[in-house]
């Protein structure tokens, strides 16, 4: 009993401990010019769903919800975001080469098409961010659009 | 005193008697690498001025990445998820080692592009699953040809065209041999597929 009550001491002075390492945050107010929505002719609605979907990871600027400010979630939604951001990038999509840009379109519309984005563990919360078949449809339709014409 | 006089004394006289050494052997491992790429350089055909190169020596630039290359097909031809994801590793390192620099400098804008584009293919077989290491694969063999194109290839490879994958969209690769076997679909249809042409 003593041992508990000391293994739960450790822990909450361990969890207070880490409140104060500091985390990257992905926020900026600027959108580049090379942004996804500015360079395409994107329908609003369909804008409207890949920000909401896909930019908190894919883009320069996350919405961070209330407990990011917690630690060890903040690390985990970092790394996250770090990840999400190396991969694809839809701020700086005017970047990348046509080459670049018809891998990542390709990419998009596979990981969108078997469910594997937006990730499971990130709609569970943002259920706003999930996709239902409707709008699968007009995400992937338009993507394969543009991949077509590039 | 004197102890500690023959002791510096000593230690000094290592100290130089190894980095004497060290020089020589760096001296010897520069003669052995010129006297390899001395032989190299006799082995390849004719000259023309393309860049700063004779074609043997830029096809030479590719060799690695095209055996890798082919390394990872066998392994998708044989539906090997962890070989793959091995020769995915390579192949990313051998990427990531191709030296541009004495192409031409559109050359060298086109092949960065082409390179990094194929990396970052190469990085996601290394940790997928075989459907997607065989979709990342399409794109990749698209990059290789492209990536051939510029430098040519040291030996003979054979682009084949499998007309069924991703939707009947169709999709190339590169063997090394005329038989057609498949690295998109493996065992489940070894030869569904047609050489489209040789590369030399």
């Amino acid at each position: 009993m003593k041992a508990l009550k000391l293994i739960g001491i450790v822990l909450l002075i361990g969890f207070v401990i880490i409140q104060f390492f500091p985390t990257n945050r992905n926020q900026s107010d600027m959108v580049p010019i090379t942004d996804f929505m500015l360079v395409n002719n994107v329908p609003t609605e369909l804008e409207e769903m890949v920000k909401t979907s896909c930019y908190d990871c894919h883009s320069n600027n996350t919405n961070y919800p209330w407990y990011n400010k917690v630690q060890p979630i903040a690390w985990f939604l970092q790394g996250h975001v770090e990840d999400g951001k190396a991969e694809l990038n839809f701020n700086e999509w005017d970047d990348y080469s046509e080459r670049r840009k018809k891998s990542k379109l390709r990419s998009i519309v596979s990981q969108v098409e078997e469910g594997e984005m937006p990730l499971a563990s990130y709609t569970l919360i943002h259920g706003e961010a999930r996709l239902s078949d409707a709008e699968k449809k007009t995400l992937i339709g338009f993507m394969t659009k543009l991949k077509d014409s590039l | 005193m004197k102890k500690a006089n023959a002791t510096t004394g000593i230690l000094a006289m290592a100290i130089i008697a190894l980095s004497v050494t060290s020089c020589k052997d760096k001296k010897k491992e520069q003669e052995s690498q010129d006297g390899h790429h001395m032989e190299q350089m006799e082995d390849s055909g004719t000259m023309e001025d393309h860049s700063q190169m004779d074609h043997g020596e830029m096809a030479m630039m590719s060799s690695e990445v095209i055996a890798d290359y082919l390394t990872l097909k066998n392994a998708l031809v044989s539906d090997d998820k962890d070989g793959a994801a091995k020769a995915g590793e390579k192949l990313e390192s051998s990427l990531k080692r191709f030296d541009m620099g004495k192409f031409g400098d559109e050359q060298q804008d086109e092949l960065r592009d082409i390179v990094e584009d194929a990396t970052e293919h190469a990085e996601h077989i290394a940790k997928s699953d075989i459907g997607h290491q065989r979709e990342h694969f399409d794109v990749l063999s698209k990059d290789i040809i492209d990536l051939l194109a510029i430098t040519g290839s040291d030996r003979t490879l054979y682009q084949a065209y499998c007309p069924m994958y991703n939707n009947n969209k169709g999709a190339q690769w590169l063997s090394a041999s005329k038989e057609i076997k498949n690295p998109y679909y493996g065992s489940k249809m070894m030869t569904c597929g047609e050489v489209q042409k040789e590369i030399k």
